[in-house]
């Protein structure tokens, strides 16, 4: 098997990926909602191909504080995965699941960050069960790791791990919510091994 | 008035006084400058991986610790800094989610810091301030008139080294 490089990246490969992004972002929206007992709408998920160096500045300036969630992913394939969520899309999900004012601003305390991981948590096992369901793969998550802190430091640890193989990355944005909607940004990370994997198992040839 | 040149990631540049050169949010990469006192000339390079001789596709110097440090202090003395004088500093590297290690994402930082210790061993210029490791992104800026460098990390104060 060659070794795939995301320059070789068709789109057929967005395609499928977008697909993920949807049933993952159908899955991650129907569990939030019944977890708010809200009923909470999404868009199409858009699945963007850019250089790993422009990650950083990619969904905000640089040094604008966002929350990232990671989790490593283990069984038939290697990897990790990364969810991010722009402060406002955290304060709001945090204050509705706390069961506080909607408007209520202040810094993540221990139960708040707790209350996030489990929505990362939540989310990333929405995009697995997309991805485990579409391949017939096993995929077992880690329990997740959260940083809040500035994107481009958050950043660089996706564009690290595609910095490895290429110059590019792939990032699947979704939009959900009610009267406020929330951007949710998706990062999966394939072990280099692990896409020929993934790809395999779609049908597709590497 | 001075102005301030942004560093982007795998990105380098030089910056004179009274210039400020800056790279923002470095996380588990490494932002390294070189400083010349005497002729004011410094420089920055915001690297990403540690080697490049372990990578098939290595067209961007500025992305690995090798080849990216050679390139800054040719830039440097380029633009009128001396060898003898330059001195350099480290920050980033950090090890922005507590992972348990059986991937390599999670010693990256690490092993990029070493890489820049490595590195400036071998040229032979004195590493005089590092801030690195721990679990926070640090925004730095390298003021070229005074030689200082600055750290801002999220809820921390202000360092100066």
């Amino acid at each position: 098997m060659s070794k795939f490089t995301l320059e070789e990246v068709n789109d057929m490969y967005v395609d499928v990926l977008r697909e993920l992004g949807n049933i993952g972002a159908g899955n991650a929206t129907t569990a939030i909602s019944s977890m708010l007992g809200d009923r909470i709408d999404m868009n199409v998920p858009k699945v963007e191909l850019l250089e790993a160096s422009k990650l950083g500045s990619c969904i905000c300036p640089e040094d604008e504080i966002i929350v990232g969630i990671f989790l490593e992913v283990m069984t038939d394939i290697d990897g990790s995965m990364m969810f991010l969520l722009k402060m406002n899309s955290a304060q709001y999900l945090v204050n509705k699941l706390m069961g506080r004012d909607i408007e209520t601003k202040k810094e993540f305390d221990e139960m708040d960050l707790s209350a996030l991981k489990e929505i990362g948590n939540i989310i990333a096992a929405s995009y697995l069960s997309a991805l485990s369901m579409m391949t017939n793969l096993v995929i077992t998550p880690s329990i997740p790791h959260i940083s809040v802190d500035m994107a481009a430091s958050i950043l660089s640890v996706p564009a690290i791990q595609f910095g490895q193989y290429g110059d590019n990355a792939l990032l699947i944005e979704t939009e959900f919510g009610d009267d406020i909607m929330i951007n949710g940004y998706f990062i999966l990370m394939p072990e280099q091994d692990s896409y020929g994997k993934i790809l395999t198992a779609l049908g597709l040839s590497v | 008035m001075s102005q301030v040149i942004r560093v982007g990631m795998a990105d380098l540049n030089i910056c004179k006084s009274p210039d400020i050169i800056t790279t923002l949010g470095l996380g588990s990469c490494i932002g390294l400058t070189f400083y010349d006192p005497v002729a004011k000339v410094g420089g920055m390079v915001h690297y990403m991986l540690p080697d490049s001789t372990q990578m098939r596709n290595n067209s961007n110097i500025a992305k690995f610790a090798d080849t990216g440090i050679d390139e800054l202090l040719k830039r440097v003395l380029a633009a009128g800094a001396s060898k003898s004088r330059l001195v350099a500093k480290i920050a980033g590297g950090a090890k922005m989610f507590e992972v348990s290690g059986m991937s390599n994402v999670g010693n990256i930082g690490e092993r990029n810091a070493i890489a820049a210790r490595e590195k400036l061993k071998a040229l032979n210029i004195r590493l005089v301030a590092e801030d690195t490791g721990l679990n926070y992104g640090r925004t730095v800026e390298l003021h070229c008139e005074t030689g200082e460098f600055y750290i801002k990390s999220v809820g921390k104060p202000l360092k100066i080294m």
